[in-house]
């Protein structure tokens, strides 16, 4: 049994490979069964299945601070190219929280893959019953409303209610934010009355929303969503001026050859145009962002700096 | 009875052959990976995953039944025998666990466990089968008050545990407290107490605490005096239970089962606090006085409360499609897989999936008991490795144990940081046992505390919100204000007890 667990833990570390090899890792930042490694294991799924890479893929989850300590580790693996990384917004806000100075964008960026709609939620016997309702009361007295999130400072169901607050011209210092580990908890707070209000992905809230439990004030994306969410209104339709998207995809370390990063970006590309793919984002009611090499680049630039302002308009920073 | 015959029907469809052998790989499989430390049982079902997306929806479950309770029993194997515990909630079973495998009683102490986690297992389960939906509707209006309330209530019962010394009681408790505190305040987002160091921002892990300060503590600890005592040879104990020990353990375990279950329903609930309670209740009513030197009732308890949380964990997720642990939204994304979206519809639109889920834990947990049972001589027999090549082996199991969960070696130099204050607590006689709870109590009292006073904005009255709060509150008070009455009359029967076994702690 012994000799087991050594090779469980040679082949989770990578043993070193030849560059000629055609297998891959892939790092997880962040815990089983959340949207990170959703996100991850579904490409890697599709991947395998195709034998795109013609090799074979190791999944690793590598946890702590927030996904900073996966980030960190990227950094110092430079010029390896056979590894990738799951990332995304969550990934981003935590570097700064946790205080790690390693950027994504100073990473190869290999491509955004999915993007995902936060929602504004409230229990359905709320007396909030349109997100004008709620800007009204929360202007008038931002200590009435007690808001909560499935993330911790820096995540995206934190820096959502913050930036929805600004644009509602609301201090985001005055909001009362509590933070839960995950759509579960937050959930339970909802139905229990504990908070007023949730801010979070929507994917998680499908079964909520269709038994009329929780109902959805409005949608962040610049479209509304499908299914059970297609009568929430946008922010922007609603007056709103406020897009939000959370959104994850794939890095490379930094320093690997612009042949190698190009074939990494091609393999990505035939992943996102299979059959399989689409159906995975369809099951996960993900939407289709597929943003590939400087674009993504440019896309993570500006999504640093605009995690930087709303954090520093915090004093966080 | 509707629901005892949709029950029956989730079996009738379970209870295939093939199922079954679905059933004894996952038990199989979850058990090794119990073993194996740093690995649990969400990482597991996360690893599987990929396998199973081509089997029907109900070998699937079976499997997951029974990699699910095979990696809850699993982490109790090493508990006992190595006194390494590979997950938070089999903590409390290494305390009794390994000191009964030290007295030769491994195999005792192994039964009582796999007894222990099957009853409580199947107790949840019929619970969870019968009263899910109203159990869900309460769970979900208990808020931060009162969780904090339950907290105050367990740290009020470490008070029982501090030992002789009151003075070096309070100090590992408060030093355990400390430790906690350590990493990201996650209200505000502001480090404490990590120097700068970037893993540290962390909170630390409970599992590298207890390991350091329990194995590598205590390797250190009989290293430091292997040339000066005598070899303590494990005596050769008997394979089987015997009457008396049953007799000793059918209570502890129908005990924790009743603390476990509601504390896994509850979304907040986890593991944690059921054991801790499980275990300080057990060595309250004990008479024996032989806590501390390997009571069966303190391995019983917690491994029964242990396993009917992880059933309780079912009761949000199936009534309100609720994920409330790593291994539940594993689950639960193992069900969108089959296009089924998790929710409060879940048991009316899928009852068909959820009764053979339902069934499959059912097998799992009887195929786990069969399976494991006849193994527990065998494994008990491991101690009889010679001391310095056993040590030799828990040290490995324990770097491995602290290098796996993260691929990062600074994790080692943590534990031997551990080890080496558990080495230092046992020369000056500090009882390990109040650190460990300060370590797992502390965090979790304070994000609950902060939780109650951020919605009360600051409000201190809001602490008293909920009833059953106010409820906890009372009992704390009635229990304190009672206490001096209730030590005098217990004074005369326990004195003795208590100063040996104080004297086994500290050894």
């Amino acid at each position: 049994m012994l000799v087991t667990c050594l090779l469980a833990v040679a082949s989770a570390c990578g043993v070193t490979r030849g560059e000629e090899s055609r297998d891959l890792d892939m790092w997880i930042p962040n815990s089983p069964g959340g949207g990170y490694d959703q996100t991850g294991r579904a490409a890697v799924g599709v991947l395998d299945r195709d034998n795109l890479t013609g090799g074979d893929i190791q999944v690793t989850n590598i946890l702590g601070a927030g996904g900073s300590v996966a980030m960190s580790r990227l950094m110092s693996e430079e010029g390896n190219g056979n590894l990738l990384m799951t990332i995304g917004l969550g990934v981003v806000g935590s570097t700064y929280s946790f205080g790690v100075d390693a950027r994504p964008q100073d990473a190869t960026p290999i491509a955004q893959l999915i993007e995902e709609q936060e929602g504004v939620l409230v229990p359905a016997d709320s007396p909030f019953k349109t997100i004008d309702d709620l800007v009204k009361a929360w202007s008038a007295d931002p200590d009435s409303v007690v808001v909560g999130g499935g993330s911790s400072p820096g995540g995206p169901d934190h820096l959502f209610p913050m930036q929805l607050a600004k644009a509602a011209g609301i201090d985001p210092k005055e909001v009362k934010y509590v933070p839960y580990d995950g759509g579960g908890p937050l959930t339970s707070a909802l139905l229990g009355h504990k908070i007023e209000v949730g801010f979070s992905g929507l994917a998680e809230f499908e079964g909520q929303v269709e038994a009329g439990e929780l109902r959805v004030l409005a949608v962040s994306g610049d479209e509304r969503g499908t299914g059970v969410f297609a009568d929430a209104p946008t922010l922007t339709e609603s007056g709103i001026d406020l897009v939000f998207l959370n959104w994850r995809g794939i890095l490379a370390p930094p320093g690997i050859s612009d042949e190698r990063r190009q074939e990494l970006i091609d393999l990505l590309t035939r992943m996102h145009d299979s059959k399989q793919w689409q159906q995975a984002l369809k099951d996960n009611g993900w939407t289709d962002a597929f943003v590939t090499g400087d674009d993504f680049h440019d896309l993570l630039v500006e999504q640093d700096k605009r995690v930087a302002t709303t954090l520093k308009e915090l004093d966080l920073l | 009875m509707e629901n005892f015959e949709l029950l029956m029907g989730g079996l009738e469809s379970a209870l295939t052959p093939m199922n079954l052998l679905y059933a004894a790989i996952g038990v199989l499989l979850g058990t090794f990976v119990g073993v194996l430390p740093g690995i649990g049982p969400a990482m597991a079902i996360a690893l599987l995953l990929p396998v199973t997306y081509r089997l029907e929806p109900t070998s699937a479950f079976i499997m997951f039944a029974g990699l699910y309770y095979g990696g809850m029993y699993g982490g109790s194997t090493t508990s006992i025998l190595l006194n390494t515990p590979g997950e938070s909630a089999s903590v409390m079973t290494a305390l009794e666990g390994n000191r009964m495998a030290r007295a030769g009683r491994g195999a005792q102490a192994l039964a009582t466990a796999a007894v222990g986690s099957f009853v409580a297992g199947t107790i949840g389960t019929i619970l969870v089968a019968f009263f899910s939906p109203a159990l869900a509707d309460v769970a979900v209006d208990l808020g931060a008050p009162s969780y904090f309330a339950l907290m105050v209530l367990a740290l009020v019962m470490t008070t029982t545990v501090l030992g002789t010394s009151a003075l070096r009681g309070f100090a590992a408790l408060f030093l355990g407290l400390t430790i906690g505190l350590v990493g990201l305040d996650l209200n505000t987002g502001q480090p404490r107490l990590t120097f700068g160091v970037t893993q540290l921002v962390d909170r630390l892990d409970i599992v590298v605490v207890a390991v350091g300060i329990f194995a590598l503590g205590e390797a250190l600890w009989v290293a430091a005096h292997l040339r000066r005592k005598p070899t303590h040879v494990i005596p050769v104990g008997r394979p089987w239970m015997g009457r008396e020990d049953w007799g000793r353990s059918w209570k502890p375990w129908l005990r924790g089962t009743a603390f476990g279950f509601p504390f896994g329903a509850l979304p907040a609930g986890g593991a944690e606090i059921p054991t801790f309670l499980s275990y300080l209740t057990e060595r309250k009513l004990s008479k024996r006085g032989d806590f501390g030197r390997g009571a069966i009732e303190g391995v019983a308890g917690p491994e029964a409360a242990n396993n009917a949380s992880a059933a309780g964990m079912f009761v949000p997720m199936l009534a309100l499609g609720l994920p409330v642990t790593a291994t539940a939204s594993v689950m639960l994304s193992a069900l969108q897989g089959y296009g089924i979206t998790p929710g409060p519809q879940l048991m009316t639109d899928h009852a068909d999936l959820v009764w053979t889920l339902l069934a499959s834990l059912l097998i799992g947990n009887t195929l786990l008991l069969v399976l494991n049972l006849p193994l527990a001589p065998l494994w008990a027999r491991l101690l009889r490795i010679p001391r310095p090549q056993l040590y030799a082996g828990i040290l490995f199991f324990a770097c491995l144990g602290a290098y796996a969960t993260n691929l990062d070696p600074f994790d080692i130099g943590l534990l031997v940081a551990f080890g080496l204050l558990g080495l230092l607590m046992r020369r000056f006689g500090l009882p390990v046992l109040p650190l460990i709870l300060g370590v797992i109590l502390g965090p979790l009292m304070e994000s609950k505390l902060r939780e109650a006073l951020t919605i009360s904005g600051g409000d201190y009255g809001g602490l008293l919100s909920e009833p059953l709060a106010v409820v906890i509150y009372v009992l704390i008070a009635l229990f304190m204000l009672g206490r001096p009455f209730i030590a005098r009359a217990r004074a005369r029967a326990e004195q003795s007890a208590v100063v040996e076994e104080e004297k086994e702690l500290v050894d």
